[in-house]
């Protein structure tokens, strides 16, 4: 950002801390960009004339006779068809180089659409994973989170959720994301030959942990303009949403605010809720579809992070290691996609809805006789048929490597239910029972 | 003279105001940020500065700024033509703002000016009134509204002119009122009333005595929650508190529903705007839009003016109670209210209370559910407000402030549980944490024993005893195994398993099941019962559960069929076939 004629340069600055510096100045507007010594830097508070700046890169070396500059604007964005197939800072300047992209100059983190003028979300997306179309489906316009722990393919199952989904765009926030797996992105994107519906915003563990503030909304701007302007379904991957609140928290510390659960800010609610909330079926056809990770410490979801975002996010998807059969699925218990209910036995077949609560809860009582078997309790025949019929679903239907389409799905279903079990253990409607059942 | 001020100072949503005059708590007042006006309120004053939050975002605020005072606290607006609208927290009319986005700054009138309506006298010139007092009506879609001495009204007055009966627009001057000193003042259909405060316009607030039917099992049979009377429900994400407000908006036996969305998902809200206005009423045949107002502020709405959303929502439901309606209210969720405090206390750097939630976070919550309640009226008549509001706990741990502080102020406690929810059985609450303490109240065991039927509350509790029995039970099993125990404990466990699945659980997306009234309810609970007070004396465990499943899975088909038809009658017939077989 190169300096303007007009613009007053300030050399005093009062304060520095490991994430702000402070100084007296005039005529300054709240949330606007600044450069502090060559560093970019927004305003967080201001108190008369002693303005209190957050420097993205952290504050290293800055001295107190910096150079400070205003920008006048907030942070923008320059949107336009040139974004495709292009990786960017997360000041949304391009990577390796090449010419900035050409169009509109916006600000990131704009204003809300207004809930009355939204759709209601009704097109199914697949995944050909039976652990998520069949028992958690996503819907476009929805936005949910994997739980993972970060032992778990999380980037992976995305990604694979991500080329299969038919998105017009897909647009990847990367936060303190390693640079393999950056580049792990990148090689998959191109070898998919999908280059060109991929925007790519990221913070890696090589960049200063701040700057990953601006990472969301630079990707969900870069979505509003392709999918409010241009009528596309977008698909926006965020990833890791634990790192984007972990240094929400440093902000706030540096800033003397006093720390709610989990040494978290009293505000992480309404930050995140800022984020996903961006999500949106809109009238004109256009759609957000946010899929976000948010990595877990030894699976707790009860941490103020996961908590948080369980009640923003519509639903959860919770990877597990299944011991039975050594692989990962997606748990059934813990797992929820909140707009299912929307396509479910009406996109898809009648039997849908009645399929998947069956399933899941004969699965559960397989997790109760095994639990009998831990406590060293004969188990009754019915024990052992649940158990059985847990470890072959768990194979065949949750685990993460399945791709089929939904139909499929629900036969496999019924044959494992024919297998194991007697029409009346399943408790599903009997019509459906004397449709289906193989 | 409007006292004004220069901005002094900005952190997020907070700004300071250095003001040349005298400021109220609670006062209103706008910043004027790049040509349009941002509304505040003034929260805390030191010395001649105000802390104002302000209910937008104040990017690109500068210091000394100008600054006008309005004089007075946020005020809802109140007049025919609320019901079936869709509001912001400030009750701007969502469905006013014709653009996509919502810009900083949007202002629309919550009710039409123009529109024209019915108006007739219901007072007589010569008559003394007093505030709420009934002085004309106009139709409003199906609910006779009551055009009434304003609320800010305090003293008695003469009513010395009345318009005739036409058609006018809420403006029109409907009544001339004089007071003990023989000032006039003139009455339009307009009315305007400080939110944060109770309006208080009726004769008697006694206890409720008779119960609200929401059409869900848990609650009505087990739990009922009293026509004008407070209940809340906690859970975790995902234990489907959504699900169960919006059953019981679309089913509850109320006049009106005024549903707050307190910074939760939009796409729940949008879910109501898509189907409200295609689903019938059950109970008077209109559309379910008719009787219900949203207040709408999600989460990415601002902070500050979430906690405007649910006393916004009260002052509506309170004005409509005013002309004897029964008004349900429903927030979800009062623990982003909670936050909103919490964020706003945080940056005012106040002394910290538990979670570094507010200290005074108890009185707020408890004053709130204060407002609810059944109504005598002056009239005559009497209206309520029921209130219902969820909590969205941290962790999904009841111990947290907000949980604990809503439990001494609510009446009624259904508790969500996360165990249900992961085995699906929904609705999830808990049949033995949660708890209706109407069930205690003499005035509304009589009301059962007149409406149900007599010894109803009795059979509840036995009804409950058997849940908590079965619960010993099965834990009993769980530790010394099926050989372990007598065969009587498994049936004890097999009985409560079939009250879960047959009472307890409800299929909100079943057309038949989701929805079940109370005589209903009152048939299937005598019917259970009467299956479960029979012992079978099985000699193998294994007997016993291959027949309860079998009975449980007969009891869904059951709950899956219309009442009374032929095909329930088959059912019920193989039920008591298989009953009589042990």
């Amino acid at each position: 950002m190169t300096t303007k004629a007009f613009q007053k340069i300030y050399t005093k600055i009062d304060n520095i801390t490991k994430a702000t510096v402070s100084l007296r100045a005039t005529g300054v507007g709240n949330d606007e960009l600044a450069t502090v010594g060559g560093h970019l830097a927004q305003v967080v508070k201001i108190m008369g004339d002693q303005v209190t700046l957050q420097v993205f890169e952290g504050t290293e070396g800055i001295s107190t006779d910096a150079e400070v500059v205003f920008h006048g604007v907030p942070p923008t964005l320059k949107v336009g068809d040139g974004l495709a197939g292009r990786f960017f800072n997360a000041y949304g300047e391009p990577l390796e180089g090449g010419a900035p992209v050409e169009g509109e100059e916006r600000e990131i983190g704009g204003p809300t659409v207004n809930p009355f003028r939204r759709r209601q979300p009704s097109e199914l997306i697949a995944t050909g994973i039976a652990g998520i179309d069949l028992n958690n489906t996503i819907v476009s316009g929805q936005k949910i989170p994997f739980f993972a722990d970060p032992d778990q393919p999380y980037n992976q199952v995305m990604a694979n959720v991500a080329l299969r989904a038919k998105a017009d765009k897909i647009i990847l926030g990367g936060m303190g994301m390693t640079n393999d797996d950056f580049l792990y992105f990148k090689n998959l994107f191109e070898n998919a030959g999908v280059l060109d519906r991929i925007v790519c915003f990221v913070n890696t563990t090589e960049n200063p942990p701040v700057e990953r503030l601006l990472v969301p909304d630079m990707a969900l701007t870069a979505a509003e303009y392709f999918a409010a302007d241009k009528g596309e379904k977008v698909l926006v991957l965020l990833t890791d949403m634990t790192l984007y609140a972990d240094a929400l928290a440093i902000v706030s510390n540096r800033m003397d605010q006093i720390p709610s659960k989990d040494s978290m800010p009293g505000s992480l609610y309404s930050d995140l809720a800022k984020i996903y909330e961006k999500a949106v079926q809109l009238p004109s056809g256009g759609s957000i579809t946010i899929i976000a990770v948010t990595t877990l410490s030894g699976g707790d979801i009860t941490h103020a992070i996961p908590d948080n975002t369980g009640y923003i996010t519509e639903g959860q998807l919770f990877l597990r290691n299944d011991t039975d059969t050594g692989k990962v699925i997606v748990d059934p218990f813990r797992s929820l996609s909140r707009l299912k209910q929307l396509v479910i036995g009406k996109k898809t077949r009648e039997d849908h809805p009645q399929v998947m609560n069956a399933a899941v809860r004969l699965y559960s009582d397989a997790a109760g006789a095994k639990t009998k078997l831990e406590n060293g309790f004969d188990l009754s025949d019915y024990d052992e048929r649940a158990l059985a019929f847990a470890k072959e679903y768990s194979d065949k239907l949750l685990s993460i490597d399945v791709n089929i389409d939904i139909t499929e799905m629900l036969d496999t279903a019924w044959a494992l239910f024919a297998k194991y079990f007697k029409k009346s253990e399943v408790t599903i409607k009997s019509e459906l029972v004397e449709k289906y059942w193989k | 003279m409007k006292t004004t001020g220069k901005v002094q100072g900005i952190i997020s949503n907070i700004v300071i105001v250095r003001t040349e005059g005298a400021v109220s708590q609670n006062e209103i007042c706008y910043i004027t940020v790049g040509g349009v006006k941002l509304m505040a309120e003034v929260i805390k004053v030191t010395g001649k500065d105000a802390y104002v939050q302000v209910f937008d975002s104040t990017r690109g605020l500068k210091i000394g700024t100008e600054v006008e005072f309005e004089g007075h606290m946020l005020e809802a607006t109140l007049a025919p033509g609320i019901i079936s609208r869709n509001y912001d927290g400030l009750q701007n009319d969502l469905e006013r703002m014709e653009s996509l986005f919502i810009e900083r700054g949007t202002k629309t009138d919550p009710i039409d000016y123009e529109k024209l309506w019915d108006y007739k006298p219901l007072a007589k010139v010569g008559d003394i009134v007093t505030a709420g007092d009934w002085l004309g009506e106009v139709q409003e879609l199906w609910v006779a509204h009551k055009i009434m001495v304003p609320f800010t009204m305090e003293e008695s007055y003469t009513i010395k002119s009345l318009a005739e009966a036409g058609e006018y627009n809420v403006n029109k001057v409907v009544a001339v009122l004089t007071d003990s000193k023989g000032e006039d003042h003139e009455v339009t259909m307009v009315q305007r009333w400080p939110v944060k405060k109770a309006i208080k316009a009726y004769t008697a607030k006694p206890r409720p005595s008779r119960i609200m039917e929401t059409g869900v099992r848990a609650i009505d049979t087990f739990n009922p929650i009293a026509d004008g009377g407070t209940g809340f429900i906690p859970g975790p994400f995902g234990a489907g508190k959504t699900v169960l407000q919006h059953a019981i908006s679309k089913q509850a036996e109320a006049d009106l529903i005024i549903m707050v969305a307190c910074g939760e998902r939009a796409n729940e809200v949008v879910e109501i705007f898509a189907e409200f206005p295609h689903l019938d009423d059950p109970r008077t045949g209109h559309k379910l839009m008719e009787r219900t107002t949203i207040i709408c502020n999600t989460s990415n709405m601002p902070v500050a003016a979430r906690e405007a959303s649910v006393y916004t929502g009260m002052t509506i439901a309170e004005y409509y109670r005013a002309m004897g309606l029964k008004v349900l209210l429903l927030a979800d969720s009062t623990s982003r209210w909670a936050q909103a405090l919490r964020e706003m206390s945080n940056r005012l750097e106040e002394l910290p209370g538990q979670d570094a939630f507010p200290m005074d976070l108890s009185s707020i919550i408890s004053s709130f559910y204060a407002r609810a309640g059944l109504v005598h009226l002056r009239s005559g008549a009497t209206g309520s407000v029921t209130f219902l509001g969820t909590v969205s706990p941290a962790g999904g741990n009841l111990k947290e402030p907000v949980t604990e502080s809503t439990k001494k102020a609510a009446r009624c406690f259904y508790a969500l549980s996360q165990q249900r929810a992961d085995s699906k059985r929904y609705p999830a609450i808990d049949p033995l944490d949660s708890y209706s303490k109407y069930l205690e109240y003499p005035e509304i065991v009589d009301y059962l024993d007149e409406h149900i039927e007599e010894g109803w509350v009795k059979s509840v509790m036995e009804g409950k005893t058997l849940v908590r029995r079965g619960k010993e039970a099965a834990e009993q099993i769980n530790i010394l195994g099926d050989d372990g125990v007598p065969v009587e404990y498994h049936e004890m466990f097999w009985k409560s398993e079939l009250v879960d699945f047959v009472i307890l659980q409800q299929d909100a997306f079943d057309d038949i099941d989701a929805n079940c009234p109370i005589d209903r309810q009152k048939y299937m609970f005598d019917f259970v019962m009467e299956v479960c007070r029979k012992q079978y004396g099985f000699a193998e465990f294994e007997d016993c559960s291959a027949f309860f499943k079998n009975l449980i899975n007969l009891f869904k088909q059951l709950n899956y069929t219309v009442w009374k038809s032929e095909e329930f009658a088959k059912y019920e017939s193989e039920i008591r076939a298989l009953v009589a077989t042990k």
